[in-house]
């Protein structure tokens, strides 16, 4: 299977990754082998069979809904690249 | 069999500490009797290590960071604990971790420049674990970038050199830790396993690793690559090492929502156990096609051995092999591209110097912060998740997957262990397949699918091949059966040598 450069910026896209046109002329070619490989899957016939998300089918644990997190704000935001009054700072998003 | 005596080798190329060779080679077991018997402290023995990587790592590049305070720190605890008879069978000793295992105050890299300044202000359940062993934290390993590799050479920190061959690769994605324990610059190391990545190093690096079943060590703190399949195991120089390791690794964690809950084993309690009747099973398929003679060779030997221990072989088959690889290729990115959308450059991590708005921040971040291999992966992901595509590629991938499994389950029903090659090949060399990514993938042809049952995997060291680099046998156990695996190496381990061997110029 073959990919276009078009479905190549959009994948880009909406994983908020930046490609120019060289990066994604290379990465068409790049996806195109491998969806290649992946498309050997395609052709087995699983109608019959379920899907298995879990290696062992195991049913996901359920916790009390309790607080757990001591606060940890000044040691989380030492790691920060921008904060300000204990904020995050990001670009404005609201005009 | 366990001693050589390598020590009429002199030292070709490096000025090494005046650890002897035998203490080198010395088992954890070993080094804590010397710790125990104050023969050592941990400090002098976290000394001599850090003297080793300080020496060899700058060829080799096996770790991202070294922090010789933070080591000290532990090992003075340590020997405190020793001296009031506090010790742990690990206490004192110095394990390298593999740079995915979030360490409070240290870098914390992941191998990407995503988090090149990311301190951790927590520990992962893995370091809690070893810390309150009394493991001394010697450094933390290089490895493909994300954990998406197979040969360490995706790294923002540069590529890891395999020990035997400096101008091979140490495998991946943990080729730092595997790489750190055939040189000897650690004892141990840990390292996690998503589609071979203990296994296939320790192969080509000539040491042991182990994976354990899925949900017995616990992914809290590991950087999270492919959720249903990641799973962390230890890399070791002997099975009875990885005994050890695993003792500390295991155990439930309500931190981890798939952190199995099962009484405490003690992975050691098997080791001396004859293999006398064991059925060993031979997948057709693994011997076929694709696998180098020398490799072949080497792991025909190894089954000659097992059957000489009193062991039987039996022809099992696993029908869906193949499918292992497109069918990883699917369910690893697609995962890989959710896990991966935390990294936006906003509370942590990289952040692009410059951009106009809040998206082209995240873009910019993202693309800058991400190597060529991850960014691959997540638009793999971000397609075969996207609207119209799950159905084809997603659950089925999913649907393959519960046939993988069941052919291991119908191959138990006739054997109690499985082997064959652990890689197709012996180490290839740096640069080799980095053109082609599908060429990489197919390197892990082997391991992938114990992954995608769930299944425990182990690799250990049987031989050679011409041009002297390492070949591993693959070893793979039904669910929880580690205890059981990491007898028939041990066994394996008291009648040959292979696991003792080291680079002859890395010797003192």
């Amino acid at each position: 299977m073959s990919l276009s450069l078009d479905n190549i910026k959009r994948v880009a896209n909406l994983a908020c990754i930046e490609v120019n046109e060289a990066e994604a002329i290379a990465m068409m070619a790049q996806l195109s082998g491998i969806f290649s490989l992946i498309e050997q899957m395609r052709a087995v016939d699983t109608s019959t069979i379920e899907p298995m998300s879990h290696a062992q089918d195991v049913v996901q644990r359920l916790r009390d809904d309790t607080v757990t997190e001591s606060d940890q704000r000044e040691l989380f935001q030492s790691i920060a690249p921008k904060t300000e009054a204990g904020l995050y700072l990001v670009p404005k998003v609201i005009e | 069999m366990h001693h050589h005596g390598f020590g009429i080798y002199p030292s070709l190329f490096y000025d090494l500490p005046r650890l002897t060779n035998t203490m080198l080679n010395y088992s954890l077991k070993q080094l804590s009797t010397l710790l125990a018997a104050k023969k050592i402290s941990s400090v002098e023995l976290t000394g001599e290590f850090l003297g080793r990587v300080k020496v060899l790592n700058p060829d080799y590049n096996a770790f991202i960071t070294v922090d010789e305070k933070m080591s000290f720190a532990q090992a003075r605890v340590a020997d405190a604990m020793i001296a009031s008879g506090q010790a742990h069978p690990l206490t004192g000793i110095p394990i390298a971790q593999k740079d995915i295992f979030c360490t409070k105050g240290w870098l914390t890299t992941c191998g990407s420049k995503m988090l090149s300044n990311f301190i951790s202000p927590y520990d992962a359940s893995v370091i809690e674990r070893f810390n309150a062993a009394g493991a001394v934290n010697i450094g933390k390993t290089n490895m493909d970038e994300f954990a998406m590799g197979s040969s360490s050479e995706t790294s923002f920190y540069g590529p890891v050199k395999n020990p035997w061959d400096i101008t091979a690769v140490p495998g991946g994605s943990s080729g730092g830790s595997a790489c750190a324990v055939a040189a000897r610059m650690a004892p141990a190391a840990t390292g996690t396993d998503t589609g071979g990545s203990i296994r296939q190093p320790a192969a080509l690096c000539g040491v042991s690793g182990i994976k354990p079943t899925y949900g017995l060590v616990s992914r809290y703190g590991m950087i999270a690559f492919a959720s249903s399949l990641d799973q962390g195991g230890p890399i070791a120089k002997s099975a009875e090492d990885l005994a050890l390791m695993l003792n500390v690794m295991v155990g439930f964690d309500t931190r981890d929502s798939t952190s199995l809950q099962r009484e405490t084993e003690d992975y050691a309690r098997n080791l001396a156990k004859p293999l006398q009747g064991l059925r060993i099973g031979l997948p057709k398929e693994y011997f076929v096609e694709g696998m180098s003679a020398d490799v072949a060779r080497a792991v025909e030997a190894a089954i000659v051995e097992y059957r000489r221990l009193g062991a039987e072989t039996v022809e099992v088959s696993l029908p869906n092999t193949k499918l292992s690889i497109p069918v990883y290729y699917v369910l690893a990115p697609a995962e890989a591209s959710s896990n991966l959308s935390r990294f936006d450059g906003a509370r942590y991590g990289y952040r692009a110097p410059e951009y106009t708005n809040l998206n082209d921040m995240y873009q910019k971040s993202r693309a800058q912060g991400f190597g060529a291999e991850v960014k691959r992966r997540i638009l793999i992901g971000t397609y075969v998740l996207s609207h119209g595509y799950y159905d084809a590629y997603y659950i089925q991938a999913q649907k393959l997957r519960r046939l993988i499994a069941q052919d291991f389950a119908e191959a138990f029903a006739q054997c109690d262990i499985i082997m064959g090659p652990t890689t197709p090949t012996v180490a290839f060399d740096l640069g080799e397949k980095n053109s082609n990514p599908v060429q990489m993938y197919l390197s892990d042809t082997y391991t992938i699918a114990t992954n995608l049952a769930g299944l425990p995997g182990m690799s250990i060291p049987v031989g050679f091949s011409d041009n002297n680099r390492p070949v591993g046998l693959h070893i793979v156990g039904n669910y929880f059966a580690e205890a059981q695996m990491l007898n028939v190496a041990h066994q394996y381990q008291q009648v040959t040598d292979w696991h003792t061997r080291m680079p002859h110029k890395l010797t003192a």
